[in-house]
């Protein structure tokens, strides 16, 4: 047996959710390899040259509060940073910007190049190698074999992607390619349930030819909000996006031209978001709206490329130049790149662990695109969870595990492994029902404890958070340490009923209409706190009648959550189960009690009996 | 931890019924029950008062945490077993802060999780939650094909469509989003809510009038339906003669059978008749029987009624003192079966309440009355103009109230409701 070189874990692909969890992995001391086609394209923006939004800015934060890459990139490639939701309060905040492509990709590049433990290696993989019930490593096309405790995919599109533009179809992946064939074809024997999603883009404009005059202009924030805790002001020269607006004309020859429109001419057989409709979609399904809106984002600052956000198709490229300088400010445009709809294979999210690996194969985990999801920031949040549970279970260490309680990852993986996807998934914060707790602002206090304790979290961020945290602490006292009369409070203007008791400061945040100066002239000393600092106090305090309500609630997820149930619970014959409900629970072999619950049919009678058999299985163990 | 209420017995003949509740706000509840915490472990009687008002005598029973059959702290309240007591109890404890119905099998599962069930003794247990679970979604499925099911509909609609477009201002608010949508919000969450108050006014008034349940008796003409009813309340509540149609109106007659409220209704003798008054009194017998709950019929031999017996009807051979019948047969001459008839009656009713059909009655109530009070907040809120996601939460919080009528509203339910009315997308 000849030498084969060996790591912890070894990442599949160098998209975001590639790279997320290369550097997870590599964070946590594992020795790492990230195998790529080409060490150029690692992290490059495929789509919109823009990260964050709602939700999503979310789920950026919360990689930043455990030391990952996306939103130092983010920051360091910002060109127009907008906190969405600024006028709702803090829990719906999101915060987004334009990213210059060329920064970002450096970005992630340089953080990956000077992170120890990591190897980047060009190569393509061909197959998975197996030993007995798990992972072994891969095998490159020229023949190398690497090992590794852990694989983890992350090769999004290449699955049987197909292009649309018109009648025109090209493959998008590597299909055709005999061995990546060969890779897809094990894949596909190991991770049972394949599907087929689609998502379009729209052309690209050469910002040269726009009449920029002509058009809206969409300015960023006075002051930017960034991702990472760790930054406080933009690193680039800050721009403005463009607004304009589709119209009838351009209605009208999208109208006229449907029926050459890959979408609509019955070639695409994938199910594509409803959140993200191409201009076909929208004039179709809304026929009574004169105008959709787009907005003229650009791709850098030192590039001329233009994506128009709003006006994905899949029409051929003579239609989508006539409906494109229909459009106000484009009536000379020159498309450099045609909009076109992409379809690819994905596998059933069911199929995974909470930690990301596959239930059919030890040691080999999915992150991104594969799993159904879309965007870049879906795709990264899932890359270091696999990346951190990789690398775990490489050393034989306990599972990590995020919680729908303790933050939007959890939410997404508990979704995606239990609901499993019918479109490509989105993450919005309607989809995290304790949302009003988990916010973009305190991430942080609710992830980077979980980082410092695993090691994944370096020495600049841990001390930073201590500093920060000690503030919050000594705040508090300031805001919770006297309680004011109702006589004392309405001297400076706040409304109270004068037969009722006390209050702190903190209690008085949660009063609707209480100002920073009312608050500053029943307590000097507060003016003094870190406005930053005080915020967060603020945010705290404005939410919490709302958290005590949901405190039970939580707690009762949590329990379930963390009730295990044993992995070798035989459910057929149980007494007292039906053989329907057994069928299921075989089926989904669900990993805690909170997951069994969301079988359908779940029935109380049977959530006892697994408890009452884990509890025996849990005692015998101990006994 | 929820401090968790419900009925424990099923509705005993013994007229006393037994009320469970657990967790940490027990000795609370009790105190603010009782006026006092009785000592543990020892049955100490009590007047319950709830906000002012008498509800009943009780035997008290506390149990401190460890020393229970959940493990929690907890107690007992053996009340008296009517209807309106239990149901007066009930409402009083859903009222306290903290508190809320069980679910089916929590007592048994917070016994589990604290370490106080055995293996088999559980899987005792899980026949009866199955039937608890069962009887729960059978009433919630009545209640759902009622005339209730409408407004449950409108409920749903109105709601869903409150929550999808306040997620669509707060989850696309970069879309081109009409900014009009929160007047419209508050006006579907104004109506629900309206609603829910009329039902439960409704609820309130119904429980009032009709308190229990009506027993019909019905039978041709002079077979001795009177002197029945007559026997069976122990007093002249019906004239009683020989001449057959005698009884024109019908005579109703309230009495207690295995606690439950029972209305008797003697019925004008079922026969076609000339006589325009008395054919009023058969028609109107015929109405009232139909609507009855349970109908007993009294016959003599096999004469054909214009009324066939349901499912569930009881047959009894009348007269009794004049011959020899088999199986039910009463004499209200001689007062002969009459008690195993009163038995008979209460089996059947008893049976129609176990399981805990009006334990849910009372569950659908709490839901509809605490998902008023958060449609409340979220309407104040709205012209408060407090932050949106409050709003939102309260609303979702009315939604999960009101799961048990409406069905569970999903992320997936809003966001349909919100991709079929706005166009949304980049």
């Amino acid at each position: 047996m000849f030498h084969v070189k060996h790591f912890d874990v070894i990442i599949v692909g160098g998209g975001h959710a590639g790279a997320e969890a290369a550097a997870a992995a590599a964070r946590m001391g594992a020795s790492a390899a990230l195998i790529t086609l080409k060490s150029a394209s690692i992290g490059v923006m495929s789509c919109n040259p823009a990260i964050g939004g709602l939700g999503k800015g979310h789920l950026v934060r919360e990689i930043d509060a455990m030391d990952g890459i996306m939103g130092r990139a983010a920051d360091q490639a910002g060109i127009q940073f907008r906190l969405l939701n600024r006028r709702k309060g803090p829990a719906v905040q999101g915060p987004r910007t334009q990213a210059d492509r060329k920064v970002y990709k450096a970005s992630i590049q340089k953080m990956l190049a000077d992170q120890q433990n990591l190897s980047v290696i060009e190569g393509e993989v061909i197959a998975l190698s197996i030993e007995g019930d798990r992972i072994a490593g891969v095998q490159l096309a020229d023949g190398t074999s690497l090992g590794a405790a852990s694989v983890i995919i992350t090769a999004g599109t290449f699955l049987n992607g197909l292009i649309h533009i018109g009648n025109d179809r090209k493959s998008g992946g590597r299909v055709g390619d005999l061995p990546s064939l060969k890779l897809a074809a094990q894949l596909g024997e190991i991770c049972v349930g394949v599907g087929r999603l689609k998502t379009g883009t729209p052309p690209r404009l050469d910002g040269k030819t726009i009449q920029w005059d002509r058009v809206g202009r969409q300015p960023g924030d006075d002051v930017p909000a960034l991702f990472s805790f760790m930054n406080k002001t933009p690193f680039l020269r800050q721009i403005d996006c463009g607004v304009t607006h589709t119209n009838e004309r351009t209605h009208d020859i999208i109208r006229k031209n449907l029926h050459l429109s890959a979408m609509y001419g019955g070639h695409i057989e994938g199910i594509g978001p409803r959140y993200c409709p191409s201009i076909e979609d929208k004039v179709v399904r809304f026929a009574d709206k004169t105008s959709h809106q787009i907005f003229l984002e650009p791709e850098g600052l030192d590039d001329d490329t233009v994506y128009p956000n709003g006006i994905s198709s899949s029409l051929p490229v003579d239609v989508q130049e006539a409906y494109v300088r229909s459009i106000e400010g484009l009536e000379q445009v020159k498309i450099l790149q045609p909009a076109y709809a992409i379809e690819y294979d994905f596998f059933d999210p069911r199929g995974l662990l909470q930690t990301l690996m596959s239930r059919s194969l030890k040691g080999l985990y999915l992150a991104g695109q594969i799993n159904g999801t879309t965007g870049y920031e879906e795709a990264a949040a899932q890359g270091m969870v696999a990346g951190l549970n990789a690398a775990a279970f490489a050393r034989g260490d306990d599972s990590i595990i995020f919680s729908r309680t303790d933050s939007y990852i959890g939410v997404m993986l508990d979704d995606l492994i239990n609901q499993g996807v019918t479109e490509p998934y989105r993450m919005f914060t309607s989809r995290a029902e304790f949302r009003l707790t988990l916010r973009a602002d305190n991430a942080d206090q609710r992830l980077t404890p979980l980082g410092i304790a695993l090691g994944c979290v370096g020495d600049l961020r841990q001390n930073a958070f201590a500093e920060k945290m000690e503030a919050i602490e000594q705040g508090l006292g300031l805001f919770g340490g006297h309680k004011f009369s109702p006589a004392e409070l309405q001297n400076v203007g706040i409304a109270v009923n004068p037969d009722g008791g006390r209050r702190t400061l903190l209690q008085l945040l949660s009063i609707p209409g209480v100002t920073r100066e009312q608050v500053d002239a029943l307590a000097p000393a507060v003016a003094a706190i870190n406005p930053e600092v005080r915020t967060q106090i603020e945010n705290d305090a404005l939410y919490a009648q709302y958290q005590n309500r949901q405190q039970n609630e939580i707690d009762a997820i949590k329990r379930e959550e963390e009730t295990l149930i044993p992995k070798d619970l035989i459910y057929k014959g149980l007494p007292g189960l039906s053989g329907e409900l057994a069928t299921k629970l075989e089926k989904r072999r669900p990993e805690t009690l909170a997951q069994a619950g969301k079988i359908e049919g779940m029935t109380p009678a049977a959530m006892v009996l697994i408890l009452v058999h884990t509890k025996r299985a849990k005692r015998a163990a101990n006994g | 931890m929820d401090t968790i209420f419900a009925l424990a017995s099923a509705r005993g003949k013994a007229g006393v019924a037994v009320i469970r509740i657990s967790g940490p706000k027990t000795a609370e509840t009790i105190k603010g029950l009782c006026g006092d915490l009785p000592v543990p472990r020892k049955a100490s009687v009590r007047k319950l008062w709830h906000r002012g008002a008498f509800l009943d005598e009780a035997l008290v029973l506390v149990f401190e945490a460890g020393k229970s059959f959940t493990g929690e702290s907890s107690a007992e309240l053996h009340v008296h077993g009517g209807v309106a007591t239990i149901n007066a109890v009930n409402a009083a404890l859903a009222d306290t802060p903290g508190l809320r119905m069980a679910e089916a099998g929590e007592f048994t599962r917070r016994a589990l999780e604290n370490g106080r069930l055995d293996l088999t003794q559980v899987e005792g247990l899980a026949d009866v939650i199955d039937a608890e679970t069962e009887a729960q979604r059978r009433q919630a499925l009545a209640v759902l094909s009622g005339s209730l099911g409408d407004k449950v509909k409108r409920w749903r609609e109105g709601l869903l469509r409150s929550q999808a477009l306040i997620a669509a201002t707060i989850d696309f608010s970069d879309e081109e989003i009409p900014d009009n949508l929160l007047s419209e919000v508050k006006q579907l969450v104004s109506t629900v809510r309206l609603s829910l108050i009329a039902e439960l006014q409704g609820a309130a008034a119904a429980e009032r009038i009709r308190d229990g349940f009506e027993v019909a008796i019905v039978g041709a003409p002079n077979v001795g339906k009177s002197t029945l009813l007559n026997a069976l309340a122990g007093r002249e509540a019906a004239i009683t003669s020989e001449i057959a149609g005698t009884t024109r109106d019908v005579i109703e007659v309230r009495m207690d059978i295995s606690g439950l409220a029972v209305t008797l209704l003697d019925t004008a003798g079922l026969r076609e008749t000339e006589d325009r008054i008395e054919k009023i009194g058969v028609d109107r017998a015929l109405r009232r029987a139909q609507a009855a709950d349970l109908r007993v019929f009294l016959q003599q031999s096999d004469e054909v009624l214009p009324l066939l017996p349901s499912k569930g009807d009881l047959l009894v051979r009348a007269k009794a003192d004049l011959g020899t019948p088999q199986g039910l047969a009463v004499s209200g001459a001689t007062g002969a079966g009459v008690a195993e008839l009163v038995q008979a009656i209460g089996d059947v009713l008893v049976g129609r309440v176990a399981g805990s059909s009006l334990a849910i009655r009372q569950r659908h109530k709490t839901a509809i009355s605490s998902a008023e009070k958060l449609l409340e907040l979220a309407l104040d809120g709205l012209s408060a103009s407090a932050p949106i996601e409050m709003v939102a939460a309260d609303i979702s919080g009315a939604v999960a109230a009101l799961e048990v009528l409406i069905g569970r509203v999903g992320v997936e339910d809003l966001l349909g409701e919100i991709f079929s009315r706005f166009c949304i997308g980049k």
